[in-house]
């Protein structure tokens, strides 16, 4: 049975194209780290393995203050979607559907589904006015309030997942056993929810933290975050610096990649 | 009914109310940031730019006639300019070649991974996430690294004696294409794995069974049960593609434009906000119709097994 049911799902060639297609995906990265270990400064000529470019890399100024702003950015935009993703996500799970939950919900798979150029241009648009009518200018704000509306539905996602996988019969224990709501969420809920909730912070880092489009549009003089800097890097002549930057940033991202994913499947 | 039992529903009602409002704080936040700069975006597309970017508050269709029309300076006589349609049909011809080539060669590689011992299919499967969620911007400035004229690709072809001047391969429709398939290929892999790593595999059986070839199982069964990935794929993938503005930023050079490059510019170096506006709102029309299409696709339908 185990022969045949391997031989039945066997189609011819299709190992072959996806070993094809993961190559395609990760030569270009791999050439890219590779080189930033390169001694020389022509970006495809090898000549030997050193650090210096990832030296200089971390001695600029320029990425020094990117990597500032960055953190700033992201950081708080992540605890602020967070609280805010896993609010919502306890309040449209493991309730009695409520007229306007579907609402509620395509509400905030929006930022989802408009592309990243629009919601670009029309967060310009809405800070120039709230500059022009009210005068107000929140500087790094502005980047921070930009980030928070598209990292809710990406921490929403696998705090949502979670809480459904959970068993409602604990809550009840607990409520049998007269604790008040708040002490049930505080002792049973949150330390159940916990790994979705990291998960879904982990998520909202990441795509804070990567995000060129709208930052790039958004940010003013001086608030370029790090992939608004490297666009700028690529823009003038390139030495392996460029290199040791981008490897970097990818370092950072596969870190909270494979930990979200790692809790992620510590769940089944 | 128990007098505990009533008191368990009545505290479950104002847990259920408490419930709501905890939903609040997230919609705020998208109603306000979210939704309320796309009406502002409109409003903008009805109005007068001004001069160094910004908009003048004077009502005007001036936007959407020029995104059709070119208006001559000395006697206003309106002349049709398919410059910015030709940029649209553009974008869409490659969102479409981009669909099309990421779901050729997707499925086979999402079969591939559904098709693995369970042990190993996790890993398979975080080969496809991580450049999901890697640094678009990076995933596309190493394609640009490889692929121009001093890169590594030109460097090894000259060096092997098959060319003697570099091939031109930057800032072409054919880098734009590479980066939109290298970009959005985990989009469509993800959407058709969890398609097919629910796939009953007796029914595959049941149809050699049959005497049905290979092709044929695949086209007959494998295929039509896997219709629910396809289509979501496919929506993942057209979407951000028709929308795309960092790959034809860094590959296309400046020259060769899609809808996204065409905004960003409205709103930058040609400082005309109303005409980026329309074109955005145009776009995002777009964007409605292919979820219209895809709601449709799916209502009704569970993402289970057909019959």
């Amino acid at each position: 049975m185990a022969g045949r049911g391997t031989d039945v799902r066997r189609q011819p060639g299709f190992g072959l194209i996806a070993g094809l297609c993961l190559t395609i995906l990760y030569a270009p990265i791999l050439v890219l780290v590779i080189f930033a270990f390169n001694a020389n400064s022509i970006v495809s000529i090898w000549t030997g393995v050193s650090l210096d470019w990832f030296a200089k890399a971390l001695d600029n100024e320029g990425f020094h203050q990117a990597a500032t702003n960055t953190m700033i950015v992201s950081i708080t935009a992540t605890i602020i979607a967070t609280m805010a993703a896993t609010a919502a996500a306890l309040g449209t799970t493991r309730v009695r559907s409520w007229r306007g939950q579907s609402a509620a919900y395509m509400t905030i798979s929006l930022p989802l589904m408009v592309p990243e150029i629009i919601t670009a241009v029309a967060t310009l648009s809405f800070f120039a006015l709230v500059a022009s009518v009210f005068g107000i200018n929140l500087g790094l704000g502005n980047l921070i309030v930009a980030h928070t509306v598209f990292c809710i539905p990406f921490a929403y996602m696998p705090i949502r997942a979670r809480l459904e996988d959970m068993d409602l019969t604990l809550d009840h224990a607990a409520a049998d056993l007269y604790a008040t709501p708040w002490m049930t969420f505080r002792r049973v809920t949150l330390p159940l929810l916990a790994p979705g909730i990291v998960s879904g912070a982990a998520l909202a880092f990441i795509v804070s933290f990567d995000d060129f489009t709208i930052s790039q549009l958004v940010a003013g003089p001086g608030q370029q975050t790090l992939p608004v800097f490297i666009w700028s890097m690529t823009r003038r002549p390139m030495t392996p610096e460029l290199n040791a930057m981008c490897a970097i940033l990818l370092g950072i991202s596969i870190l909270f990649i494979s930990f979200s994913a790692l809790i992620g499947q510590r769940r089944r | 009914m128990s007098a505990l039992q009533r008191s368990t529903a009545k505290r479950d009602a104002g847990i259920d109310r408490v419930s709501r409002l905890l939903t609040l704080p997230s919609l705020a936040i998208i109603f306000v940031f979210g939704i309320l700069p796309l009406v502002i975006m409109l409003v903008y597309s009805f109005l007068k730019p001004a001069a160094y970017g910004g908009v003048e508050w004077e009502f005007s269709t001036e936007a959407y006639v020029s995104f059709f029309f070119t208006q001559d300076i000395f006697d206003e006589t309106l002349t049709f300019n398919p410059d910015y349609l030709s940029i649209y049909l553009r974008s869409f011809v490659f969102a479409v070649g981009t669909m099309i080539a990421c779901l050729l060669l997707g499925f086979p590689t999402a079969y591939f991974i559904a098709t693995r011992p369970a042990h190993q299919r996790q890993w398979w499967l975080l080969l496809v996430t991580i450049p999901f969620w890697s640094n678009l911007l990076i995933r596309t400035v190493a394609i640009m690294l490889i692929i121009r004229d001093e890169g590594l690709v030109n460097h090894w072809l000259i060096n092997l004696g098959v060319i003697d001047r570099p091939i031109v391969m930057l800032y072409t429709n054919f880098a734009i294409v590479l980066g939109l398939f290298y970009s959005f290929f985990p989009f469509m892999v993800l959407p058709l794995y969890t398609s097919l790593e629910k796939l009953d595999f007796r029914l595959v059986e049941a149809g050699f069974d049959l005497y049905a070839t290979r092709g044929r199982v695949l086209r007959r069964i494998i295929i039509p049960l896997a219709k629910p990935g396809i289509v979501a794929g496919c929506l993942l993938v057209f979407i951000p593609a028709l929308g795309a503005y960092v790959t034809p930023l860094i590959l296309g050079g400046g020259t060769h434009l899609m809808i996204g490059d065409l905004i960003a510019q409205q709103f930058g170096s040609s400082r005309n906000w109303p005409l980026g506006a329309a074109q955005a709102l145009i776009l995002m029309s777009g964007v409605l119709v292919a979820l219209f299409f895809y709601a449709r696709n799916t209502a009704g339908k569970g993402v289970g097994h057909g019959r």
